[in-house]
C-alpha cells in the first residue's frame, strides 16, 4: 500500500511542494526568531486566510488571495517597523480585525466547508503541476532574496544599533524581511494550513538555535529540521491516513524538545565541570 | 592624516562648534544629558545632518561613508539565546554591511583573529556571545570596532555598567590603538574620571554653550561657571575630578562611584 502510493504522481507533487515550502520556511525562520517576529508570522498567516476567503467570494484562485493578504499585511508591518510591545499590540489588533473579515467572507461564500478546513489545516495532496511550479518560483524568489540580504540581515537582526551606525539600511531591510516572510507564509499555508505555519517557520529555527552558536550552521540545521518534519509527515500520512499536518507538527515539535534537552544537558555538564574545577581549586 | 573639521550651528544644542582632531588624540565629550553629546556622534556617523556647517573625516563628509569608522556603543547585554559567536560579531564589523553571503577569505579570517587577540578575546571567541559576561562582550565590541582598521573611533558611553577592572581594560585597549595606529578617539561620557589619565582634550557641552581644551583648561570652576552661567565648583580629590553645583547636579554621583 505504502510503496504503491509512492508511485503516484500526486504523491510526488506533495513531496516536492512540501520540500519547497520547508526549505524556504526553515531558512527565513532563523531571522524571524532572531528578530522576535513569531507573532507577526501568525498574523501574516491569518491575514492570508482572510485573503483566501475573499478570493473564494469573488471567485478567483484562493492562492492569489493568500498571497495578496499576506503581502499587504507584511508591507504594513514592515513599513511601521515597530519594536517591542507596541509591535505586539498593533499586530494583535490587525490580526483580530482580519480574522473578523475572514469570518464574514466565509459566511458570504457559503461554499464547501472543506475549503475552509483545508485553508486552516492544510491540504498537501491536492497540489497540481501548475501550483508546484508557482510554489517553486515563489520559493526561489525568497531564497535569492535571503541570499542577497544575508549579511546585513544578520547584522541588523542581532545588533541593530551598530548595523545602523555602519550604514545598513535598517528600515528597508525590515520591509524586505516582512515581504519575504509574507511570500514564505503563503507557501507554508498551502502545505500545513494557516493555523500551523509556525510549525515550519518558528519551530525548526527555535530548535536550531539551541544546537549551535554559529549563524550559518543554525540556518542549515533549521532547513534540515523543517525538511525532515515535512517529508516525514507526508510519508507517515501515506502509511496511516491521519492528517499530514498532525505528523508534521509532531515531528518538528519532537526536534524542538530534543534540542532543548540537548542544550540543557550540555549546560548542566559545563556547570558540573566548572563546579568540579572550583572544588579542585578550593582543595589545593 | 586623521584630521577632522567640524562646523555646526544647531539652534538649541550647540552653535559654531569647530575643532580638528590630532593624530592619536583622545577627545572626551562631556556634559549633562540633553546637550547633544549623542547627536554629535550621530553627525559624525553620518546618521544625522547638522543644521548648519560641515564635517569632514579625512576630507570626506560622513554621509558618503568613504571612511571606516569604529563605533563602540553603550554596553547592552546580548540575549542569552542569540545565535552568534564573538568571532561572528567581530566579522560583522568587517563586512556586515555588504550584500550576499560573502566568501570568508583567509585574509579576512586573519584580520578577525588579529582583532580578537588584540583585545585578548581569543579564548572565548567561539562561545555563544549571549553566555559571556558583560566585560567580555564589551571587549568583543572593541574588537568589532577595530577590525575594519578605522580612521576614527567613536565611543558612546562604552564604560557604562562595567566594573572598574573592565572599565580600565576598555580604556587600555583604546589607548593601545591610539599608540600603535595613531587612530583618534572621540569618547562620549558623563564621567570623565575613568579616562582622565588618557584624555588629551575635553569638549564640554553645556546647555547652549560649549568649551574645548585640555582638561586643566576646561575642567575648572571658572570655565564651567561661565558655561552654566552660575557658580559651579570643580574639585580635584585624589586625582579625580568632582563637579559640584551644576543646575541638574548629576555630577555629584562621581563622588559615589569613585574610590
Amino acid at each position: 500500500m505504502f510503496i504503491q502510493l509512492l508511485g503516484y504522481h500526486f504523491v510526488h507533487n506533495a513531496l516536492w511542494a512540501g520540500a519547497v515550502a520547508a526549505v524556504v520556511s526553515g531558512a527565513i525562520g532563523v531571522f524571524v526568531v532572531a528578530r522576535g517576529m513569531s507573532f507577526a508570522v501568525h498574523a501574516i498567516s491569518e491575514l492570508g486566510f482572510t485573503g483566501a476567503t475573499a478570493a473564494l467570494v469573488v471567485g478567483i484562485d484562493p492562492v492569489l488571495g493568500i498571497l495578496g493578504g499576506s503581502l499587504l499585511v507584511g508591507l504594513v508591518l514592515g513599513l511601521l517597523s515597530l519594536r517591542g510591545r507596541e509591535r505586539d499590540s498593533a499586530i494583535g489588533a490587525v490580526l483580530a480585525f482580519g480574522l473578523g473579515l475572514g469570518v464574514l467572507f466565509l459566511f458570504l461564500y457559503q461554499g464547501y466547508a472543506t475549503e475552509a478546513i483545508n485553508l486552516l489545516f492544510g491540504n498537501i495532496v491536492g497540489v497540481s503541476d501548475g501550483q508546484l511550479r508557482d510554489l517553486a518560483i515563489v520559493g526561489g524568489i525568497v531564497l535569492v532574496g535571503l541570499a542577497v540580504l544575508y549579511r546585513p540581515l544578520l547584522f541588523s537582526s542581532v545588533d541593530p544599533e551598530i548595523a545602523a551606525a555602519r550604514g545598513v539600511p535598517i528600515r528597508a531591510l525590515s520591509v524586505a524581511i516582512f515581504l519575504l516572510l509574507a511570500l514564505t507564509t503563503a507557501e507554508a499555508i498551502q502545505v500545513v494550513g494557516v493555523l500551523l505555519v509556525l510549525t515550519l517557520v518558528i519551530t525548526p529555527a527555535a530548535a536550531a538555535q539551541r544546537l549551535t552558536g554559529r549563524p550559518g550552521l543554525a540556518l542549515l540545521f533549521s532547513v534540515a529540521i523543517s525538511l525532515a518534519s515535512t517529508e516525514g509527515g507526508i510519508l507517515l500520512s501515506l502509511e496511516k491516513s491521519w492528517p499530514t499536518s498532525f505528523f508534521i507538527t509532531t515531528i518538528s515539535f519532537a526536534f524542538y524538545v530534543a534540542a532543548r534537552l540537548y542544550d540543557w544537558s550540555r549546560g548542566r555538564q559545563s556547570r558540573v565541570s566548572s563546579g568540579a574545577s572550583l572544588t579542585a581549586q578550593a582543595l589545593e | 592624516m586623521d584630521h577632522l573639521a567640524l562646523h555646526f550651528g544647531e539652534r538649541a544644542l550647540f552653535e559654531g562648534l569647530d575643532f580638528e582632531l590630532e593624530r592619536g588624540e583622545l577627545l572626551a565629550v562631556l556634559g549633562p544629558n540633553g546637550t547633544g553629546k549623542t547627536s554629535l556622534l550621530r553627525i559624525l556617523l553620518g546618521l544625522l545632518e547638522p543644521s548648519a556647517g560641515s564635517v569632514a573625516i579625512d576630507g570626506c563628509p560622513p554621509r558618503e561613508r568613504c571612511n571606516r569608522l569604529g563605533y563602540v556603543p553603550q554596553q547592552r547585554i546580548f540575549d542569552r539565546d542569540v545565535v552568534l559567536r564573538g568571532r561572528d560579531l567581530v566579522r560583522l564589523g568587517l563586512d556586515g554591511h555588504r550584500w550576499g553571503f560573502g566568501r570568508f577569505h583567509t585574509e579576512d579570517r586573519a584580520r578577525v583573529d588579529a582583532a580578537l587577540s588584540e583585545v585578548g578575546a581569543a579564548a572565548y571567541a567561539d562561545a555563544p556571545i549571549g553566555r559571556l559576561s558583560g566585560g567580555e562582550q564589551q571587549r568583543l565590541r572593541v574588537a568589532q570596532a577595530l577590525v575594519a582598521d578605522p580612521v576614527l573611533i567613536l565611543a558612546d558611553e562604552p564604560l557604562l555598567s562595567l566594573d572598574l577592572a573592565h572599565q580600565r581594560g576598555v580604556v587600555d585597549l583604546l589607548d593601545a590603538r591610539r599608540e600603535s595606529a595613531g587612530t583618534p578617539v572621540v569618547f562620549v561620557t558623563h564621567d570623565v574620571n575613568p579616562v582622565l589619565h588618557s584624555v588629551d582634550r575635553v569638549l564640554y557641552l553645556a546647555p547652549g554653550s560649549w568649551a574645548i581644551g585640555t582638561p586643566d583648561d576646561v575642567l575648572t570652576s571658572e570655565t564651567l561657571s561661565r558655561l552654566y552661567g552660575t557658580d559651579v565648583d570643580v574639585l580635584r580629590v585624589r586625582g579625580r575630578v568632582v563637579v559640584v553645583g551644576t543646575p541638574d547636579d548629576q555630577h555629584v554621583h562621581h563622588v559615589e562611584n569613585g574610590h
